[in-house]
C-alpha cells in the first residue's frame, strides 16, 4: 500500500504513555490514523503493510476488547498475531516478570503490546525485552491508545480540540483512561474539568492542567463533551461511595441531566458501560453519543501507532533465515 | 603480642589523638599509646580510628529466606560497613518469637564477623494477637521486641505489652525496650508507595504519612500511661519527627532512629517504577527529608539505623505491587551519613555507634571509648576514600541497592570484632 509518509512520528521505540509526548507527535499519530480509517472502508480491509511481523498480545489482565481491538488492527496489517493471556498472580507461583517477557520475548515478537494491573509494568517490560511495546493500560497510570482514541474520535466530530472544555466524570483515581486522557486533551488545547466525589478524586494534584468539581448539575452546562467513565461496583465495597445509587443519582448521565447537557455536545464513555448507573440506556442511543465511533476508530488508530512502531524500528528478526 | 592499629588518629567520646592501639589475645584493648608494636601491624594512616558501628534495625533472613541473606552474610556486609554489632529483626520464617529460634540465631551469630543481638516478636508469629513469652525471653538476655513490618495494631494489647514489660526492667538489669514499626494497616492498606503528587502522577496507589503519625500518636500517648520504654523504628515523615521531639520535651521515655535511605532518597525516585525503591515506611518528600535531618541534628532521633532487608533479584524483577519491600543498606550506611546527614563526623559516630549501643543495650561491649581494657569492637574510617556503589560487588547475599553507581566518599578500611580483624584492607577475611 502507499501510505507515502516520509517522516513519521518521532516517538521512540515504545509507546508507554501519553506523558513524554508532544503536541506535534499526537497531531501526526491522528493524521495517520485517518489514513487508516479509509482501509476500514474497504471490501477487503487488509494491507500488507506488515507481512511477516509478529504482534504478541501479552495481557496480564483480561481484557476481551482491547485485546481484539489490537488483534484486529495487526491483521488488517498483515501481521502475524500471538497471545500471550495469564492472571498477574500467576507471576506470584515462581516465575518473575523478567522470565515471562524474556521467554515470550523468545517467540521473535515484534511488538509486545501489554496490559497489567500494576502501573509501570510496560516501562519495566521495555527494559527487558528488544520488541516495541505498547502500553495497553497499566494499573492506574495509563491507557494511551485508548486516549488517542478518543482525542480521534472528538477531532473527526469538531476538526480540533482546541478551546474545548471536556469534563471527565467518574472513578478518576483508579482510572488509567482518565490519566492519559487528561494529558492529551490538554496537550491538544482543550480544558478538562475532573467530575466526581472526593474520594474518587486523586490526592495531590493541585500542579495538574485540570479544574475539579465534585457536584456534576455545577459544570454540565458548560461542557462540549462529556466523557463518563465506567464506575466499578467494589468502589461501593471499599467504602468510597455510599451507595451506586447514590453515585448513579449525582454522577451519571440520565435523561434529565441530557436536558441541561448543551444540545451540541458530545457523549463519550471508553466502555464497557455499566448501564444505570454512570450512564442510563437513553443516553446511550442519544444522538450526541459517540461511544461506538469510539471502537470503530479504535481498531484504525491502533494500525496507525503498529506501523509507525514497527515502520521505524528495524527489528532483529528481519533478514534472518 | 597480637594486632596494633598503627599511624591512626582515634576519636571516641573523649575527642582526637594521634596514638596506635594494640589489642590483646582476650578481644580487649591492650593499650594505646605512641609507637606501639606487635605481630600484626595494620597500617591506619590517614584514617580515624573509632568504635564499631551498631545497626538497630536489621534483616538477616535466617532462618527462612537463606536465599537473600544468611546471618553470615549479612554480618560480613555489616563489618564492611564498619559494623560490630547487628540487632537481628524477628521477622524470620518461623518467627523470632521464642527461646528456641532465638537459640538458633545466637548459635549461628556465634561464628560470623559481627556481634549479632537477636530482638523477639512482641507477638506469637507477629500476628499482633497474643504475647510472647516475654519474661522467659528476658531471662535469656533479650531486651528488644519489636513485630518490625508491621505495627502493633490493637491499641488495648499494646497497652498490655507497655505495662507487662516494665514489670520486667528489674528482671533484665535495665528498661526493656518496645520497638514499633508505625504504620496504620487500614490506612496503608493498598499503598505501595507515599501518597502524594508522584503516586497520582504514576498511578501507584499510595500510602498517606498519617498512617505512620497515627501510631506515633497513639504510642506516645500510651508511652505516658504506662511508663513504657518504647522505641521508634524508621520514622519517615515531618510530623512523626515533631511528635517525637514534644514527647521527649516533655520528658517522656522515647527513642527514635532514622534509615540512610529516609534522609537521601525521595518518592520521586519511583518513577522509573523499579521496586528497588520501594521500601516500608516509604520514601517521603522534600519536606520529610528535611525534617528528618533536622530531627537527627537537634536529637530528637537518637540513632541512623540501615533497616537493611536483602531481597532475591528475581522478587524484585516484578511489578512493583508484588514486589517485596525493602534495601540494602549496611555497606552504604556510613558513607551515606558521613555526606548527607548534616552532621559532622563526631555527629555521625554518636548516631551510628555511641547511641545506639546504649539502645541496644550493649553499651558494655560496643560503641566505647577506644581506651586500655575496653572490648577491642573498633572500625577503622579512611574518609577520603572515593568509591562506586555496586550491587554486585556487596558482600551480602543480595544486590537490592537503591544506590547503585552512586560516588560516595569515605570508607571502612579494617573492621576489628571482639579482638579479631574481620576485614582487612578493605576485604573481608572470614
Amino acid at each position: 500500500m502507499s501510505l507515502d509518509i516520509e517522516t513519521p512520528p518521532n516517538l521512540s521505540k515504545h509507546l508507554l504513555g501519553i506523558e513524554g509526548t508532544t503536541r506535534e507527535q499526537l497531531e501526526l499519530i491522528l493524521e495517520l490514523t485517518d489514513r487508516f480509517a479509509e482501509i476500514g472502508k474497504r471490501p477487503i480491509p487488509k494491507v500488507p503493510a506488515l507481512r511477516g511481523r509478529t504482534v504478541a498480545s501479552v495481557f496480564f489482565e483480561d481484557s476481551t476488547r482491547t485485546r481484539l481491538s489490537f488483534e484486529s488492527a495487526a491483521r488488517r496489517l498483515s501481521a502475524d498475531t500471538l497471545t500471550f493471556s495469564a492472571g498477574s498472580s500467576s507471576l506470584s507461583k515462581g516465575e518473575s516478570l523478567r522470565d515471562t517477557v524474556e521467554v515470550i520475548s523468545s517467540y521473535g515478537a515484534d511488538v509486545l503490546i501489554v496490559r497489567h494491573s500494576m502501573a509501570g509494568t510496560p516501562k519495566r517490560v521495555s527494559e527487558w525485552t528488544d520488541a516495541c511495546v505498547v502500553n495497553a493500560g497499566d494499573g492506574c497510570h495509563e491507557h494511551p491508545t485508548q486516549a488517542l482514541l478518543d482525542c480521534y474520535t472528538l477531532k473527526q466530530q469538531r476538526g480540533s480540540l482546541d478551546g474545548m472544555s471536556i469534563g471527565i466524570v467518574g472513578d478518576i483515581r483508579h482510572s488509567r483512561v482518565a490519566r492519559s486522557n487528561v494529558l492529551a486533551f490538554s496537550s491538544l488545547g482543550a480544558k478538562v474539568t475532573l467530575i466526581a466525589p472526593q474520594t474518587l478524586i486523586p490526592p495531590s494534584i493541585e500542579k495538574w492542567p485540570v479544574e475539579v468539581s465534585n457536584v456534576l448539575d455545577d459544570v454540565i452546562s458548560d461542557l462540549d463533551a462529556c466523557y463518563l467513565l465506567r464506575m466499578q461496583s467494589e468502589r461501593h465495597s471499599k467504602g468510597l461511595v455510599p451507595s451506586l445509587r447514590e453515585y448513579a443519582k449525582d454522577f451519571g448521565l440520565n435523561g434529565r441531566r441530557c436536558q441541561i447537557l448543551p444540545k451540541d455536545a458530545l457523549i463519550l464513555h471508553p466502555g464497557p458501560t455499566n448501564q444505570g448507573v454512570e450512564i442510563t440506556a437513553e443516553v446511550s442511543t442519544d444522538s450526541r453519543s459517540i461511544i461506538l465511533d469510539q471502537v470503530t476508530n479504535g481498531v484504525s488508530l491502533r494500525m496507525a501507532v503498529l506501523f509507525m512502531l514497527l515502520g521505524q524500528h528495524e527489528t532483529s528478526t528481519q533478514g534472518e533465515v | 603480642m597480637g594486632i596494633v592499629l598503627k599511624g591512626g588518629k582515634i576519636l571516641d567520646r573523649k575527642g582526637e589523638r594521634s596514638l596506635d592501639v594494640s589489642i590483646g589475645s582476650d578481644g580487649k584493648i591492650l593499650d594505646t599509646g605512641k609507637k606501639l608494636e606487635g605481630d600484626t601491624e595494620v597500617d591506619c594512616s590517614g584514617c580515624v580510628i573509632t568504635s564499631g558501628l551498631v545497626d538497630l534495625h536489621v534483616h538477616l533472613r535466617e532462618p527462612g529466606n537463606e536465599e537473600a541473606e544468611t546471618i553470615e552474610t549479612g554480618a560480613r556486609a555489616g563489618a564492611m560497613g564498619g559494623f560490630t554489632a547487628l540487632v537481628a529483626m524477628p521477622n524470620t520464617e518461623p518467627a523470632t518469637d521464642c527461646l528456641a529460634v532465638f537459640e538458633q540465631i545466637k548459635t549461628l551469630g556465634k561464628k560470623s564477623s559481627c556481634e549479632i543481638i537477636p530482638s523477639a516478636a512482641m507477638t506469637i508469629g507477629r500476628q499482633g494477637k497474643e504475647m510472647v513469652q516475654m519474661g522467659e525471653l528476658v531471662d535469656n538476655g533479650i531486651g528488644i521486641f519489636t513485630d518490625d513490618g508491621t505495627g502493633v495494631q490493637d491499641p488495648q494489647l499494646m497497652r498490655h505489652l507497655m505495662e507487662y514489660s516494665t514489670g520486667l526492667e528489674s528482671r533484665l538489669g535495665r528498661p526493656v525496650v518496645l520497638a514499633q514499626h508505625c504504620e496504620v494497616n487500614e490506612l496503608a492498606e493498598g499503598g505501595h508507595m507515599h501518597e502524594g503528587e508522584w503516586s497520582s502522577f504514576l498511578g501507584i496507589p499510595g500510602q498517606p504519612s498519617e498512617a505512620e503519625e497515627l501510631m506515633v500518636l497513639r504510642d506516645i500517648a500510651l508511652s505516658k500511661m504506662t511508663g513504657a520504654r518504647i522505641h521508634f523504628q524508621h520514622l519517615s515523615t515531618l510530623g512523626s519527627v515533631q511528635m517525637v521531639r514534644e514527647a521527649k520535651a516533655a520528658g517522656l521515655p522515647v527513642t527514635a532512629e532514622a534509615t540512610t535511605h529516609h534522609f537521601t532518597l525521595t518518592d520521586s525516585a519511583c518513577s522509573c517504577y523499579d521496586p528497588v525503591f520501594k521500601v516500608h515506611p516509604p520514601l517521603r518528600t522534600e519536606s520529610d527529608v528535611k525534617a528528618i535531618k533536622e530531627g537527627l541534628a537537634d536529637g530528637t532521633i537518637d540513632a541512623i539505623a540501615t533497616d537493611h532487608a536483602p531481597h532475591s533479584q528475581h522478587s524484585k524483577e516484578m511489578p512493583f505491587d508484588q514486589a517485596p519491600p525493602g534495601m540494602l543498606g549496611l555497606e552504604t550506611a556510613l558513607s551515606l551519613s558521613l555526606e548527607h546527614s548534616g552532621l559532622d563526623l563526631p555527629g555521625v559516630l554518636e548516631l551510628l555507634s555511641w547511641q545506639p549501643a546504649k539502645i541496644a543495650g550493649i553499651d558494655n561491649r560496643h560503641g566505647m571509648t577506644v581506651e586500655k581494657d575496653n572490648p577491642a569492637n573498633l572500625c577503622v574510617v579512611d574518609l577520603d576514600e572515593t568509591w562506586t556503589v555496586s550491587g554486585k560487588e556487596m558482600l551480602s547475599r543480595s544486590s537490592n541497592t537503591p544506590y547503585e553507581g552512586w560516588n560516595l566518599r569515605g570508607r571502612v578500611r579494617h573492621t576489628i570484632n571482639n579482638g579479631l580483624l574481620v576485614v582487612f584492607d578493605g576485604e573481608s577475611n572470614k
